[in-house]
């Protein structure tokens, strides 16, 4: 039995160094199994919880195309946690399952989306830097190993360079518009960028799970390095449309053609995680909230749908 | 007034009731996005949100056109008042539990549907161009709604004493769906505008044998008094209203 194992995670691995995608009737070991489903479902529940912050905003556009465009975004973003719920589903867990995982706070979901939406200019700010910085992470994710997982990422990747680009554009739009548009501009920048940072996840210096998903090409790149790819990509964008970013210690290295950064403040990271960031509560009280006033709508959907298949068989 | 300036003023009251209508559903809608009782679900409300919200867009446009003032849809949506709205009443009633929002929607769904079908051949040909591209959508989205008030009837205890609470509740504000004023009537008689009798005898004949066959009671025809293609409200309206104008009334001089 164990020599089997053996022989298996080695044919899996040359596989794996091959580039070949594990399909979900493959065999897999039970880690990378667990860790697929970890970050498949803390990838699907950040896109539902991520749906929050942003549909705060819908009611208030400025404009009727600015209220379509956010409500097709949020949708996308419904749609997105949907495929991947789907994705996870394939590696033997189910929704109901994740579901939870979720409310009872044994799954994460990204930390950003535990602060909260102010002012309409972070609606353009979470589109440019947060949809920003998911690309640069999920473009890595399209060329996992793990089949299902890579052909999600692939697909949310061309929806969010879209959301990204309509982000950018209300900013650049705001930052050229009035005072009153350009100060909110500046302040939600201000805000969101080091959460931005943060959703890189830990520096590799205390990522536990980074080793082995690179080994099994779950991952590709470490946090440090996409985080460092997200800075270097998005400087000039702020520069140009004259936005301060806001850390004094941002500046271009001619070597390495970085830009370096300051120090970033894990302390918030991790209060941020276990819970005590400013929207944590209600987010999930939020999701909590759905889940129970769906109840009785799930429970007719199913009680109607077994009365319609009994009187097809009589 | 002359009689093409009637005529105007006619189609711009008849546009902006059909736009309103759509934009306010459409707002209530959209207050479910991130809420559903179920991803499916929270989908499909976005997307008939967006469906109503685009269908809006053009009718207001087009509106803003007749008017010949210069006033964009956005304008019309942002800078009117309470009592210069002319959507139903029925559409600015909170979402409540989802039977309420289901049961609203499959009331207008069924009138929109209707109307969209006689708009196909309205002799305005912007207006008939709207509508022969809404009611694809429109057909969808009374399917939807029609579906869900089979399932939500016929589904379980709770389920069915909810949907029979919402069917009361709402059937009052049905009432006024119907009636029609002189501009309808002018405008039913050129072949612009649809026949509000004629989409009334079709919208019992759905309405009561979707109820029937969801196992609920039609209730007894008593309406509240109507007036909201006048400018009459109830007091839900004055709070959409200041949600949704909050920032183009707050920075006048801005773009966004």
């Amino acid at each position: 039995m164990a020599v089997d194992e053996k022989a298996k995670l080695a044919a899996f691995e040359e596989r794996i160094a091959n580039g070949e995608k594990i399909e979900p009737k493959d065999w897999m070991p039970e880690r990378y199994r667990k860790q697929l489903i970890r970050m498949i479902s803390q990838h699907a529940h950040s896109e539902l919880v991520g749906m929050l912050p942003e549909g705060n905003w819908i009611t208030r556009a400025p404009s009727l195309r600015r209220k379509l465009t956010l409500l097709a975004k949020v949708q996308d973003e419904a749609g997105h946690g949907l495929y991947l719920y789907c994705a996870a589903e394939t590696l033997g867990i189910d929704r109901d399952e994740m579901t939870e995982q979720l409310l009872s706070g044994k799954a994460k979901y990204s930390s950003i989306f535990n602060y909260p939406t102010l002012t309409w200019a972070d609606i353009g700010t979470i589109g440019w830097l947060v949809d920003g910085a998911a690309i640069v992470n999920q473009t890595m994710l399209a060329k996992c190993s793990y089949g299902p997982y890579a052909r999600a990422n692939l697909r949310i990747c061309k929806e969010e360079n879209f959301h990204k680009r309509q982000g950018y554009e209300i900013i650049s739009i705001m930052a050229n518009g009035t005072d009153a548009q350009r100060r909110m501009v500046q302040d939600a920048v201000d805000r969101w960028w080091w959460p931005s940072l943060m959703m890189f996840g830990p520096p590799d210096t205390n990522s536990p799970n980074t080793e082995e998903l690179m080994r099994w090409k779950v991952k590709l790149k470490s946090n440090d390095d996409l985080r460092q790819r997200f800075v270097n990509l998005t400087v000039p964008q702020a520069r140009a449309v004259n936005v301060t970013l806001p850390d004094p210690d941002l500046k271009y290295n001619e070597e390495t053609r970085n830009w370096e950064f300051g120090e970033i403040d894990w302390d918030e990271f991790y209060a941020v995680i276990k819970g005590h960031g400013p929207m944590n509560r209600e987010r999930l009280e939020a999701r909590r909230s759905a889940e129970e006033r769906g109840q009785w709508v799930r429970e007719a959907a199913r009680a109607y749908a077994a009365k319609k298949q009994a009187k097809e068989v009589a | 007034m002359g009689s093409a300036k009637q005529h105007d003023n006619d189609l711009f009251e008849y546009l902006l009731r059909l736009g309103d209508d759509r934009l306010i559903l459409g707002h209530r809608l959209s207050e479910w996005c991130g809420h559903g009782p179920m991803l499916e679900e929270d989908i499909a409300l976005s997307n008939i949100a967006l469906d109503n919200v685009g269908q809006a867009i053009s009718l207001l446009q087009l509106a803003g056109e007749i008017e010949g003032k210069g006033r964009s849809e956005d304008d019309l949506a942002y800078f009117r008042e309470t009592i210069d709205y002319r959507n139903l009443m029925l559409l600015e009633q909170p979402n409540g539990d989802f039977a309420h929002t289901l049961v609203r929607q499959f009331f207008f769904d069924v009138y929109s549907y209707y109307t969209y079908l006689a708009l196909e051949k309205s002799l305005h040909e912007g207006l008939g161009a709207i509508a022969v591209k809404s009611l694809r959508e429109a057909t969808y989205h009374l399917r939807h709604s029609r579906e869900w008030i089979l399932r939500l009837g016929d589904g379980t205890e709770e389920s069915h004493r909810r949907t029979q609470v919402a069917v009361n509740h709402l059937w009052p504000f049905t009432g006024e769906m119907f009636e029609a004023d002189e501009i309808d009537e002018r405008l039913t008689a050129q072949g612009i505008a649809a026949d509000l009798k004629k989409i009334q005898l079709d919208w019992r004949k759905v309405v009561n044998e979707t109820l029937a066959e969801a196992t609920l009671e039609k209730p007894e025809d008593r309406f509240l008094p109507g007036g909201s293609r006048q400018g009459k409200h109830t007091e839900h309206l004055g709070f959409i209203l200041s949600e949704m104008q909050i920032l183009p009334r707050s920075y006048p001089d801005a773009g966004w």
